[in-house]
């Protein structure tokens, strides 16, 4: 019976649970909601969004308050020098994948920098990015067209690849492989560990905690380049601030993946479930027909509730 | 050993070290003079009596909301909701006043509507992180987005005005001064009755170290649900100063105040891990937000620069803030 109920409590276990409930709901409340098509629509977005959270998971993992803000405008970034690099041709794609990555890896750099060398906490550090980042893509923006995808590149995203299944997703799957593997069976992953459960005894133990620390901020800004690169695929072009949504909705992808905000704690597998909860509840409060006041509200109700099935902070205890 | 060598200056805080650990605000306060005087350089008008009111009633706003933040962030908490519950607060009275029929009882009637729904936001933010133990970083986010829904269900969409007496009294003058100056006064007397309340010392213990605040037998969860709740007066203040500026209801008018109010608080000298905070740092944080971006006008820069290079700004003055601060508790 203890089993049965330490393997409930699981974050992973937790997260399919409420995604199968939820797509039950939706199949109620408006019929075809869980139909195959339907589903594969919401794995696409999900996949977006969990892309972007894989990066979000390693700096959380890594402690020391580690949160990247500036996720959303490496998305938003990505997409702008995504569809410029490529402007609509293919042979554009491979330019346009190492310009993004370049980027994305800058960006990083900087907030690993800040954090490390000048021991800016990375929330202020990466907020202090956002607002650099969105600056920029208001020149990027007047200076230049948005720019549009490569027809390779939307068909990755949107067009069946293998098995009836979008590149994107294999694409995903993939990612969520090599997280698994980095993680667990790693020197590097281990030390994301390390470095998150206890800095100090990590240094002690040869760590080399600051280079560590801005490698998880690079791949954090790599990650989210792919993202904005995919996310252009997805919608043909891109536009302003596209990548805004995804600074907060990663960290709650994270969060109901049962990582620890405070660091050292948790995994990649079960935000990908929790990337996938969070678009399904969108899929469904888009899909019911109440306005938006009340489409937010319940929004915002429905994270609060789901947040008490997680890792809740313990009691205080003399 | 001669008593002299006792007297040598590294035996006791250095005098500026001294200076930081009593006025711990000066660092910001050196930003914004120094802010003030690049103003003046570029465009002596910048300074003029005129302008300064302007830059004043434009950002009274978000220094309440910094002012409000800064309680959260001294018991070591954070609140994402801020701007949602401005935006709320605003939307509501705006709504009641013209519903009560735009008359002095209404204004009033309104702004304590608008003061008891500020309290009711922070209380379940406070509810929600303090006692539900739920991550304040995403917790306050749900919260805000519920919050920005019932603002939208009280006020669909940007665009109802204010009454005429509400924003006139706030951009207009009252014995010769300009309104919003007995606006800073209140503020300031408010600010300096609070810091004599227990709470404030309760709020900051909670933060330095929470688990030792409890042992010595501090209400923690009730410390913390109190600071949220102050959050949500002052963020109700900064909606009445936003409405007397704007003249006019916006249910997403906050959202964009949340972070600026965050990197406000740091700006200002105070450590966003809790324990040390500083109001009046805040508000110079905020000051020095407004400065830079009417510096950036006054430059001359060209329109499209002019977000990235108040971003960097920013940036560069969130790092000098986060180390002049950190050489003051050291």
């Amino acid at each position: 019976m203890n089993a049965v109920l330490s393997f409930l409590k699981k974050p992973l276990v937790i997260a399919l649970i409420l995604i199968v409930a939820l797509l039950y709901l939706g199949e109620n409340l408006s019929p075809g909601f869980a139909s195959a098509d339907q589903i594969l629509r919401l794995l696409i977005v999900a996949s977006l969004l969990g892309i972007v959270a894989a990066g979000q998971n390693v700096v959380i993992l890594g402690g020391r308050e580690g949160i990247d803000l500036s996720v959303g405008g490496v998305v938003s970034l990505s997409a702008i020098i995504a569809g410029n690099v490529m402007n609509g041709a293919d042979g554009g794609i491979v330019p346009a994948i190492l310009a993004c990555l370049a980027a994305g890896a800058f960006f990083g750099l900087l907030n690993g920098l800040g954090v490390t060398l000048l021991r800016i906490p990375p929330l202020v550090m990466t907020l202090g990015m956002l607002g650099v980042l969105q600056g920029l893509l208001v020149v990027i923006r007047n200076g230049i067209p948005s720019g549009r995808a490569a027809p390779g590149l939307s068909a990755f995203v949107t067009q069946p690849l293998a098995l009836g299944i979008p590149g994107i997703i294999w694409l995903w799957i993939a990612i969520g492989l090599f997280m698994a593997f980095m993680l667990t069976r790693t020197v590097f992953g281990h030390r994301i560990y390390a470095i998150g459960s206890n800095e100090h005894a990590a240094y002690m133990a040869g760590v080399p905690v600051r280079r560590m620390r801005i490698g998880l901020f690079m791949i954090s800004g790599m990650f989210a380049a792919i993202a904005g690169l995919c996310l252009l695929g997805y919608s043909g072009s891109s536009f302003a601030n596209v990548g805004e949504q995804y600074m907060l909705s990663s960290i709650i992808a994270v969060v109901f993946g049962g990582t620890s905000l405070a660091g050292g704690k948790g995994g990649y597998t079960g935000t990908m479930a929790g990337a996938l909860l969070l678009v399904i509840l969108q899929g469904i409060l888009t899909t019911v027909n109440i306005d938006e006041s009340g489409r937010q509200m319940v929004f915002g109700a429905t994270l609060l509730l789901l947040m008490l099935f997680y890792g809740r902070g313990k009691a205080m205890r003399a | 050993m001669t008593p002299t060598t006792i007297e040598t200056p590294s035996a006791r805080p250095g005098g500026l070290k001294l200076w930081l650990e009593r006025y711990p605000f000066l660092p910001a306060l050196i930003i914004v003079v120094a802010l003030l005087a690049l103003n003046g350089a570029f465009s002596p008008n910048s300074l003029s009596y005129r302008s300064l009111t302007g830059l004043l009633s434009t950002y009274m706003a978000l220094i309440m909301l910094a002012i409000a933040q800064t309680y959260v962030v001294s018991a070591g908490d954070i609140d994402l909701s801020a701007g949602a519950t401005l935006s709320l607060v605003n939307v509501a009275i705006v709504v009641l006043m013209e519903k009560w029929g735009g008359g002095a009882g209404a204004v009033i009637g309104a702004m304590i509507c608008g003061i008891l729904l500020g309290l009711a936001c922070g209380v379940i933010n406070g509810i929600v992180v303090a006692a539900l133990r739920l991550q304040a970083i995403v917790a306050t986010f749900a919260t805000s987005i519920f919050f920005t829904g019932v603002a939208l269900y009280v006020m669909p969409v940007a665009g109802t005005p204010a009454p005429a007496l509400f924003w006139r009294t706030y951009g207009g003058r009252l014995l010769g001064l300009p309104f919003v100056f007995y606006v800073l006064a209140a503020l300031a007397l408010l600010l300096f009755l609070l810091s004599r309340t227990r709470l404030v010392t309760q709020l900051l213990a909670v933060g330095d170290d929470q688990q030792a605040a409890y042992q010595t037998g501090l209400p923690v969860v009730l410390v913390r649900i109190k600071g949220y709740a102050l959050c949500g007066l002052f963020s109700a203040l900064a909606a009445f100063c936003l409405t007397g500026d704007t003249a006019s209801g916006d249910p997403l008018v906050g959202s964009k105040m949340t972070l600026y109010s965050v990197a406000a608080v740091v700006l200002g000298g105070s450590a966003l891990a809790g324990g040390w905070t500083t109001v009046v740092g805040s508000l110079f944080g905020a000051l020095t937000i407004g400065l830079v971006n009417s510096l950036v006008f006054f430059m001359g820069t060209p329109s499209e620069w002019q977000n990235f290079v108040q971003g960097l700004a920013i940036l560069l003055v969130l790092m000098a803030g986060v180390l002049a601060g950190r050489r003051a508790r050291a």
